[in-house]
């Protein structure tokens, strides 16, 4: 180390030597103009020093991120991977079960053909010149391809479009919204990203001018808007979930974390709302949506409604009602809430998330703050062609007397159906664990169990310098494959333990999947038991 | 009546500072003009498939069975799609766990980041890592993603050439970082200048700048000049002596229209210049699906190649990518086919040559139709356009211009191109959107447009500007300022 401190003060020395000798050189001509004779070069490679970039010189705000989802875990759950691949039989399992991630496809939920069908038409154009391609098409994918074609300039998808997507696509999107709603959506107002999590970074960067910018979150939260605000140097303001009455929301904890922030002289600018929650699933009611609407108006927030999984609604007794709705139904115009509402087409019952497609409406901010938006948007040129398509298509589904709205109603509500099977089945089978309480998933993709874990498996745990549900879920994954996310990555009241596992592996895997998370969990409880 | 909760005077003070002209004044008074009917020719952005290019016929078969796999198992399939674009849509849906339609790793599908480092090892003759090379929704993103990593605060400071493509100038005002101009010498075909890239260096660390890394176009954006190996080979040990990071935007690689100098990767030369070098001085590669002669930017695919940075650097810039899930699959089925192209003996390979000759041998012709137009003014000095998609004359106006720009409120620039607009409808970007020196005026025109356009449109600016000198100019010559 001591070397290395000499060598680098030689340096720093000659660096700065080299700097206060330019003045008197004369400018040369020749454009390799090194200050010093080819043996002084050599003198200065011979000196050792640090790397321009290492991880003590990159942004802290980088370090200072987490994101759990696809963290730790994940990177176990890899190794593992590979060894079954190498070692087969090493393990008592044969697969690895990813249920960390709400990534549908990935665990055999198939894509809507009518969807699919409109975007091989809209990649390969030559198509809809063949006669061929009505043998394997259906008729209206074909006409709803040569719509789509005609809105986009020389009906060139390769081309970089407007930055905020495709006019006419956004006009499209726009429609879906006011048939969903019941009250008019504006194109302007439509924003096409790269997946929803681009829109929040936006409005993150947007929103955040230094530490003492605070954004309220739930608790438990997607980790992206935690990563988020972080990368962004902002204030992440947590508001608590109630996990004994279904995780509902409550304004007073608003109120309460709101005031704890301000005295803290941290200035609050919005208000993050994930309804259907992730990982709660809870479906927020209409009395609770319009009392939030009323504290941002009130308290001068922004409201971030983060509306994903909108088309993913369990509960008979629930139904998803978006806040722009529920705004205007309050008599609300767009000038009286700053509302912004995500959406994407990586969620519902259409799954697509490799296709990177969604967009954010932003209603209530004035034009030179929208104007900033579409400048930020811009620097990036524009989201991926496809990925807008499929966000219209999400939007505008085929409807009553469409060739393919029969076949498209099947795919939609077998899913949607089976996915509700799903969330039961693993509600129920996570209630009857020891120890284990776990919340309806009313929504969502996902069950966010209770882990009421023994004394002797947190001492376990902190020996390891594990978190308690880290340290299950490790445990969990070595003994059966199953990849969950310890709730820890989320948030939780502190001293709670929680575990995140989507509803997505195929329902004839889940019997399997069931009897080894209950062998499993009566083993780890019979180690533990207090 | 209360103040909105994110007004303008609230917001991120880094957004406001943000500028990018390449979709900026320029381009908002086209869109305008556009919508009351005027004929508009977008020749602001780099954007091939806007202007009548057609896109290569192999990929977009490939993504296209891969979009509706379905297909794959009709057995009329071969009727519509040839059998290599057929086994090439099996194989790269047998890359991903869900076909396209699932995220993928967030460094993009492994089988693509392998098909990416064996081009590069036979484009460079070295070994290249997959694990050191990222996939991005296009390489703006893995730009952003970097220097996003970089830049701590305003005191950490970028080497950026001027002229440059504004995504650096936005990116680093966006995450609050210093730019480091380096001026490009025009006179010198854009060349690069040490003593005076030195000088800069000199005068930012003696206001307290901390300059981390320099970033060098190549092909140029929007200069066009094609870097030679000695070039390449100075940067290199220039990076190495002062410490900096190489940010090599290779984007324009396969855009060479001029035998002398065809394109070599930094990354090459480094390891030519063998150790300590090639172990020592870091370097970040990008490319992209954008340009070249394929084109398709609305795919936004892209990747980033890392050289020697620490194994902990990587991760957290993987954690980061991970934040956002996975870059989107389709483009990296396009990368994966644009670096992994049709073979000699596969069925589509003579198309797909033919497609792309024609599109790259008249990109070289239109390169210098449009120099050729520009010098033959007698105000306008082009240097000819080596590389890239661009074309950036010097436009020299009279004073009595510069003063009529003044009293409109505009820089001279931006007041030539916007009367140029209006007259001809040829919407360009002023040089000031991607820096110039003081007092030299520019502007950035693609070289675009349909082969059979060109003279028409050289003929129209050439009416435009000779009628403008005549408005404006007097016995006394122009000057330069």
């Amino acid at each position: 180390m001591r070397r290395l401190a000499i060598d680098r003060a030689k340096r720093l020395l000659f660096g700065s030597f080299l700097s206060s000798s330019q003045s008197s050189l004369a400018p040369g001509p020749s454009s390799s103009c090194f200050p010093f004779s080819p043996f002084s070069s050599e003198a200065a490679m011979s000196l050792s020093k640090f790397p321009p970039i290492t991880v003590e010189t990159i942004n802290p705000k980088v370090k200072k991120c987490e994101y759990a989802v696809r963290g730790e875990i994940v990177s176990h759950a890899q190794r593992l991977q590979q060894e079954l691949q190498t070692k087969p039989g090493s393990h008592p399992f044969e697969e690895i079960l990813y249920c960390n991630i709400g990534n549908p496809q990935a665990l055999g939920q198939q894509p809507i053909t009518f969807f699919r069908e409109v975007l091989a038409l809209c990649n390969y154009p030559a198509l809809l010149d063949r006669d061929e391609t009505h043998a394997l098409f259906s008729s209206d994918a074909i006409a709803k391809a040569w719509e789509i074609l005609d809105l986009i300039p020389d009906r060139a998808t390769g081309a970089y479009s407007h930055s905020q997507g495709i006019k006419g696509l956004r006009e499209a999107i726009a429609v879906g919204i006011a048939e969903r709603d019941g009250f008019p959506a504006k194109a302007d107002d439509i924003f096409l990203t790269d997946g929803a999590s681009p829109a929040v970074h936006m409005m993150m960067q947007l929103l955040i001018r230094s530490e003492e910018d605070g954004i309220l979150c739930p608790i438990p939260q997607y980790p992206l808007y935690s990563a988020s605000i972080a990368l962004h140097g902002g204030c992440l303001v947590p508001y608590y979930l109630d996990e004994a009455k279904g995780w509902g929301l409550e304004i007073f904890e608003l109120k309460k974390q709101l005031q704890a922030a301000r005295t803290q002289n941290i200035c609050v600018r919005a208000l993050v709302v994930i309804n259907p929650g992730n990982p709660t699933g809870q479906v927020l009611s209409e009395e609770n949506q319009k009392e939030i609407v009323e504290f941002c108006r009130n308290e001068g927030l922004v409201l971030l409604a983060d509306e994903v999984y909108q088309e993913n609604i369990y509960a008979d007794n629930k139904k998803f009602n978006s806040f722009k709705k529920i705004s205007r139904s309050m008599g609300y115009s767009g000038d009286d809430l700053s509302l912004v509402s995500f959406q994407s087409v990586s969620k519902g019952y259409y799954g697509e998330c490799g296709k990177r497609g969604g967009y954010m409406e932003v209603t209530g901010l004035s034009p030179d703050v929208k104007e900033q938006i579409y400048k930020v948007a811009s620097v990036n040129l524009c989201s991926n062609i496809s990925g807008q398509i499929l966000a219209s298509l999400v939007m505008n589904p085929p409807k009553v007397g469409d060739e393919s709205y029969e076949s498209y109603i099947a795919e939609r509500d077998e899913i949607l159906s089976s996915l509700a099977r799903r969330a039961k089945a693993l509600e129920d089978a996570f209630n009857s664990l020891e120890g284990v309480t776990c919340n309806k998933a009313e929504g969502a993709m996902y069950l966010f169990p209770r882990l009421h874990l023994p004394q002797k498996a947190i001492k376990a745990a902190e020996a390891v310098k594990t978190a308690p549900d880290a340290y299950y879920a490790h445990r969990l994954l070595d003994a059966t494959g199953i990849v969950v996310v310890p709730g820890s990555g989320f948030g939780q009241v502190p001293g709670t333990w929680h575990i995140r596992s989507t509803i997505l592996p195929q329902e004839d895997k889940i019997p399997a999947i069931l009897s080894r998370l209950k062998a499993f969990h009566e083993a780890f409880m019979d180690e533990f038991r207090d | 009546m209360t103040p909105k909760p994110l007004d303008y005077e609230s917001l991120n003070e880094n957004v406001k500072k943000v500028a990018y002209a390449v979709r900026g004044e320029l381009y908002l008074r086209a869109a305008e003009l556009q919508k009351e009917g005027k004929k508009i020719i977008f020749t602001n952005v780099g954007n091939p498939h806007a202007l009548g290019q057609k896109p290569l016929t192999f990929p977009r078969q490939v993504v296209a069975l891969c979009q509706a796999p379905f297909l794959l198992d009709d057995p009329n399939v071969g009727l519509l799609f040839p059998a290599d674009a057929i086994s090439r849509a099996r194989h790269y849906l047998s890359m991903t766990s869900g076909g396209l339609g699932a995220y993928s790793d967030s460094r993009g599908l492994p089988g693509i980041r392998k098909e990416v480092a064996d081009f590069i090892g036979k484009r460079d003759g070295y070994p290249s890592d997959p694990e050191l090379i990222f996939l991005t929704d296009g390489a703006s993103k893995g730009v952003m993603q970097i220097l996003n990593t970089i830049i701590r605060d305003e005191n950490d400071g970028i080497l950026v050439p001027v002229p440059q493509y504004p995504l650096y100038s936005a990116t680093i005002s966006l995450y609050g970082g210093s730019l480091v101009p380096y001026f490009l010498e025009e006179e010198a075909n854009w060349g690069l200048d040490f003593y005076n890239i030195r000088q800069s260096v000199a005068a930012a660390r003696s206001r307290g700048i901390t300059v981390r890394a320099m970033v060098i176009i190549n092909p140029g954006n929007p200069t066009g000049q094609c870097l030679s190996e000695a070039n390449i080979r100075e940067l290199l040990e220039f990076c190495f002596q002062e410490n900096l990071v190489l940010l090599a935007d290779e984007v324009y690689q396969q855009n060479i229209y001029q035998d002398e100098r065809p394109f070599v990767s930094a990354r090459k030369i480094l390891f030519d210049m063998g150790p300590p070098m090639s172990k020592e001085v870091q370097l970040v590669s990008f490319h992209t699906v954008s340009k070249g002669y394929w084109g398709e930017c609305g795919q936004r695919g892209g990747y980033f190649e890392m050289t020697n940075l620490p194994s902990q650097t990587v991760d957290e810039i993987y954690k980061v990518a991970s934040i956002s899930l996975s870059p989107n699959v389709p483009g990296q089925i396009f990368l994966g086919l644009m670096v992994n192209p049709p073979k000699p003996g596969d069925i589509s390979y003579l198309k797909f040559v033919q497609e792309s000759k024609a599109v790259l041998e008249s990109l070289r012709r239109r390169a210098q139709i449009m120099t050729d137009g520009f010098n033959s003014c007698r105000n306008v000095v082009c240097n000819f356009t080596e590389g890239a998609m661009y074309s950036f004359p010097q436009i020299r106006l009279p004073p009595k211009a510069i003063e009529a720009a003044r009293k409109a409120g505009k820089a001279p620039d931006v007041f030539y191109c916007l009367g140029l607009l209006e007259a001809t409808g040829i919407s360009t970007v002023p040089g000031s959107g991607f820096g110039q020196k003081e007092g030299v005026l520019h502007l950035r025109t693609t070289i675009l447009p349909a082969e059979e356009d060109m003279p028409a449109i050289m003929a129209s600016f050439r009416k435009f500007n000779d009628e403008f000198m005549e408005q404006y100019e007097n016995c006394r010559g122009y000057s330069r300022m």
